[in-house]
């Protein structure tokens, strides 16, 4: 092992330096400035951002425990932008309500260690690994959604986040002890080679599954969503439904993919049942949400359920139409959660009825709020249908005609909630709109650029055809 | 750029330029102007397209190629035949028309023109496309704007008919997505790649099974969108509370969109599942005939009188379309085109009466043909086209239907034709009826003496919906010919 072979952790050092990078700022830039930090942190990120997207060598490290691959690497530099999007909307909640605390830097701390967790969670080549990334994603969170530290239900959501995500981490431990057990290994190499059905596998195949699944909020692990978006501060809630389940969601479909291959006939079963409960279960109970927190709690729940049904396919089809949908969420999802930011920040309003009559008053971010449910509901030309169609393709190439038909269906009652927001935008007048306001030019620019993912993502397709390409590395 | 790619180009750019209008005069002209090359490029392309046809004997001409999505198949396919040709014909006559009867339009003027302007370049990539995915993202284009359209700018119940009509068109466009699935997959049958484009599937012979499984979704999948029974209950309310252009736009031509799927996907790509279950559809399609013919009767909302009789009119489309017969076949493509013609030019007086006299209902109106004389005339022509006289496109139409539906020897086949003749009749009663009721008699209201006169841009819009009824209905033979020679490949692929 070379000092070369560190290269290939390049994402994991780049962000190690920007965390001490902060700290040491946190030290020594005056108090009176603390305003810059944001900049200097968003700054830096961007940074890392940009030379994220430079090629990596496929490689692996500490005995297999790190690898990386260029799908492994293209998902870190797709985190990174969803982080980098996330943190220009927050920027504005940030110099207005936190730095004034003198809470600004241990905000970026802890979401980019969280991140840095993520980065060694899919990287992971065995058990430890992946379960030491796991907590490390997990724990800083939960501080996060206390942040509004003033807030009972901010720390409320704080609690019931660490509580249940304990929880599920030690469901998941116990399945890979179960794994490891029968398989007398750790690492993901040596599992493949002996794993065979039998009932204590399917055991620590099933625990393992619920711990992730936890994660990436899927029923019947869902309960603790609603509560903790509506609590948490909302780029948090934002960094949970899109970052956090993305990372899971890649994750678990590696693992499926590959160690848990043979077991594909046993956890298929449970991925189509889940996917079934997760679409009618997160649709139905978003009908009727009026808390815009809440409502885009559920739809995120849904759409997870969209994304098993690529899931279940075990293909490089399917491998592909998960990245491309997650990457396309991230932005749908984001620009979503931007709109509702900032009109929280400048009115404080969070309700579906207030938002009535906002395209009159401001109609750039109705326009923009109107394209993220589009996409968020699978309209074409926008890049969420194509997405879901793909998604749909997956599962019909390897024969899942009904749970194609219950997804489609699926779609229209997401269709009918997203609409009752179009509705109260553009349909509805009120006496008493929000009022005009202009966003500051962070927040612009994340907008902007959620927007130009969610127009381009879908009609370029090469970007497709690379993640295509990309795939093939677990099939 | 090829004469094609120009009908998608073109609205586009209008829509890009319109968001950067200031005011209301050049929203219109910007609008106004767009439409025109529309309308120019149109007509352009049925001489560009009699040209080629001379020289070019392939089922599509002016076809284009180019890879999408290349790990799918998935291309950006286009092409045309004279059917297409036609109808994106009636398209851009029925937007240019759409676009002048909005002129006075207030609230939102640049928003308004945006939408229908996106509305009509679904309906023309549908039209164009040879690719079924090309197609269904189209096909969802088309629809969606709808919301906004009737939500913001309706009337009546708007909210309420808005919602209704996009979850039920897109409840069938989902039906239809897992239709189009099937027929993806299934396009290797024969050991070739899987592909969307509908030519390359026609050569391949899906199993009889996948066949008879998906030609429901797919059928379906279309005909909700041209009204089929029971499907039909957004149309009405839709239609209703729909601003006039809009309503225009939609049964002129968003609802052509539904026979035009059935018989290009649906049918000639499932000819077997087509002969399965053919006789089910007959049914439905007969229903709807005579339904919205009888319920047509019963209504006094002017609007929900055309909405019924639509669900009749295009019931009668796939009805023709089911009768598998060259001559129905052309029958439904006319009755498509002269349907379109006729239900715009109706929304358009519709909408005039009752900016004038702000009622629809019939009952109150009376002695029309007194004080708006342009309209009343008018609507009389339409009225007539309607329920089919001869010297109007209508007649032409169900001539052609029933001619070719009766060729059928089937009993069962003759009596649905029998049953659906019978509509003809009942077509006359709502028609003469109303006729009758509203622009003969005394004029009951004597606000009516003052109604203020037909302006440049109404008449410009009406007369540009009436001379293709005339023209139709007088000269249909080069139309018919051109519909005849395009029919002949798909029917040859159903039988």
């Amino acid at each position: 092992m070379t000092i070369d072979s560190f290269l290939i952790m390049r994402h994991e050092i780049l962000l190690l330096a920007i965390i001490l990078l902060l700290v040491a700022g946190e030290i020594f830039i005056p108090e009176n400035k603390k305003n810059s930090m944001v900049h200097l942190a968003i700054f830096l990120f961007g940074l890392h951002t940009v030379i994220g997207f430079l090629p990596i060598e496929e490689d692996s490290m500490f005995g297999g425990s790190f690898h990386t691959n260029d799908l492994i690497h293209f998902f870190k530099s797709v985190l990174n932008v969803g982080v980098l999007i996330l943190l220009l909307i927050s920027a504005d909640w940030l110099q207005e309500k936190i730095v004034s605390q003198n809470r600004g830097t241990e905000f970026f701390i802890l979401m980019f260690s969280s991140l840095f967790g993520m980065y060694f969670m899919i990287s992971a080549g065995d058990f430890l690994m992946f379960y030491l990334g796991l907590e490390l994603s997990t724990l800083p969170v939960a501080a996060l959604a206390a942040y509004n530290i003033t807030k009972r239900i901010s720390s409320e959501s704080g609690i019931k986040f660490i509580l249940s995500s304990a929880l599920a981490s030690g469901v998941s431990l116990f399945g890979m002890s179960m794994l490891y057990a029968t398989s007398g290994s750790i690492y993901f190499n040596d599992i493949i080679e002996v794993i065979a059905p039998s009932n204590l596998t399917l055991l620590g195949a099933v625990l393992f599954f619920a711990g992730l699944a936890f994660k990436i909020s899927l029923v019947p692990f869902h309960f603790w969503t609603a509560d903790v978006y509506e609590g948490a501060p909302i780029s948090i809630a934002s960094y949970l439904s899109v970052i956090s389940k993305g990372a899971a969601v890649f994750i678990l479909m590696i693992l499926l993919f590959t160690v848990l291959k043979p077991l594909i006939h046993a956890w298929e079963n449970i991925v189509y049942s889940i996917a079934l409960a997760t679409m009618f279960i997160g649709n139905l109970f978003a009908l009727r949400q009026q808390n815009m927190k809440r409502f885009l709690a559920f739809s995120s729940i849904a759409q997870a359920g969209f994304i098993l049904l690529g899931l279940i396919t075990g293909t490089q089809l399917g491998t592909a139409t998960i990245v491309y949908f997650v990457l396309i969420y991230i932005c749908s999802n984001l620009a979503a959660f931007g709109v509702v930011q900032s009109i929280s920040l400048q009115t404080g309003k969070e309700n579906m009825s207030d938002y009535e009559g906002l395209y009159r008053t401001n109609p750039n971010l109705s326009l923009v709020m109107m394209l993220a449910l589009f996409s968020l509901a699978g309209i074409p030309p926008v890049a969420g249908f194509f997405g879901k169609f793909f998604l749909f393709t997956a599962a019909a190439s390897e024969g899942y005609y009904l749970l194609v038909f219950f997804a489609v269906v699926n779609v229209i009652i997401s269709l009918y909630y997203y609409l009752l927001v179009v509705r109260a935008m553009f349909l509805r007048k009120s006496d008493h709109p929000i009022p005009f306001f202009k966003n500051n030019l962070y927040m612009r620019l994340g907008l902007i650029l959620t927007v130009i993912g969610i127009l381009v993502l879908g009609l370029y397709s090469p970007l497709y055809d690379y993640i295509y390409e990309l795939s093939s590395v677990f099939n | 750029m090829d004469i094609l790619s120009l009908f998608l180009t073109v609205p586009i750019i209008t829509v890009l330029v319109l968001f950067f209008t200031k005011g209301l005069q050049q929203i219109r002209l910007v609008s106004m102007m767009g439409s025109i090359i529309q309308l120019g490029m149109a007509i352009h392309l049925i001489f560009a397209y009699f040209n080629e046809r001379a020289v070019n004997d392939s089922i599509m001409v002016f076809t284009k190629d180019i890879i999408w999505f290349k790990h799918l198949n998935i291309h950006y396919a286009i092409g045309v035949d004279g059917i297409s040709v036609a109808l994106l014909l009636l398209t851009a006559i029925v937007v240019l028309a759409g676009v002048f009867i909005s002129w006075k339009i207030k609230d939102l003027p640049k928003e308004f023109f945006i939408s229908l302007l996106v509305l009509s370049i679904g309906v023309y990539g549908f039209f164009i496309s040879l690719d079924l995915f090309t197609m269904f993202v189209f096909f969802e284009i088309a629809v969606i704007p709808m919301y906004l359209l009737i939500g913001i700018w309706g009337s009546g119940p708007k909210e309420y008919s808005a919602m209704k009509l996009t979850l039920m068109l897109m409840g069938a466009s989902a039906v239809l997505l897992v239709g189009i699935l099937g027929i993806y997959f299934n396009s290797n049958a024969d050991g070739g790649a899987l592909t969307f484009n509908i030519l390359e599937i026609a050569q391949v012979n899906i199993p009889v099974e996948a066949q008879k499984l998906f030609f429901p979704l797919t059928f379906i999948g279309f005909a909700v969108i041209g009204a089929l029974f029971p499907f039909h209950t957004w149309s009405p309310d839709g239609h209703a509370s729909a601003p006039t252009a809009v309503s225009m736009l939609h049964a002129g031509v968003l609802m052509k969109l539904g026979g035009y799927g059935v018989f290009r996907v649906a049918m000639y790509l499932l000819p077997e599942g087509t002969m399965h279950w053919s006789w089910i559809f007959i049914i439905l399609s007969v229903i709807g005939v005579i339904y919205g013919a009888f319920a047509a009767i019963k209504q006094t909302d002017l609007k929900y009188i055309n909405a019924y009789s639509s669900v009749s009119h295009l019931g009668l489309v796939l009805f023709a379309l089911l009768m598998l017969n060259k001559t129905s076949w052309n029958g439904a493509i006319l009755q498509s085109l002269s349907h379109g013609f006729m239900t715009a030019l109706f929304f358009a007086l519709i909408g005039m009466i009752y900016e004038r006299t702000l009622t629809r209902n019939v009952t109150k109106l009376g002695g029309l043909l007194k004080v708006i004389p342009f309209i009343s005339v008018v609507y009389v022509i339409g009225g007539l086209a309607s329920l089919g006289l001869p010297g109007l496109s209508g007649f032409v139409a169900e001539m052609n239907i029933f001619v070719g539906a009766f060729q059928h020897e089937d009993m069962f086949y003759r009596v649905a034709t029998i049953i659906s003749v019978s509509a003809i009749v009942v077509t006359a009663v709502y028609i003469l009826r109303v006729v009758g009721i509203m622009l003969m008699g005394p004029v009951k209201n004597n606000e009516f003496l003052s109604l203020s006169r037909v302006t440049w841009y109404e008449k410009t819009g009406i007369l540009l919906l009436l001379i293709p009824i005339v023209g139709i209905g007088v000269a249909p033979l080069w139309l018919s010919d051109m519909i005849l020679k395009s029919v002949q490949p798909f029917i040859e692929g159903v039988l």
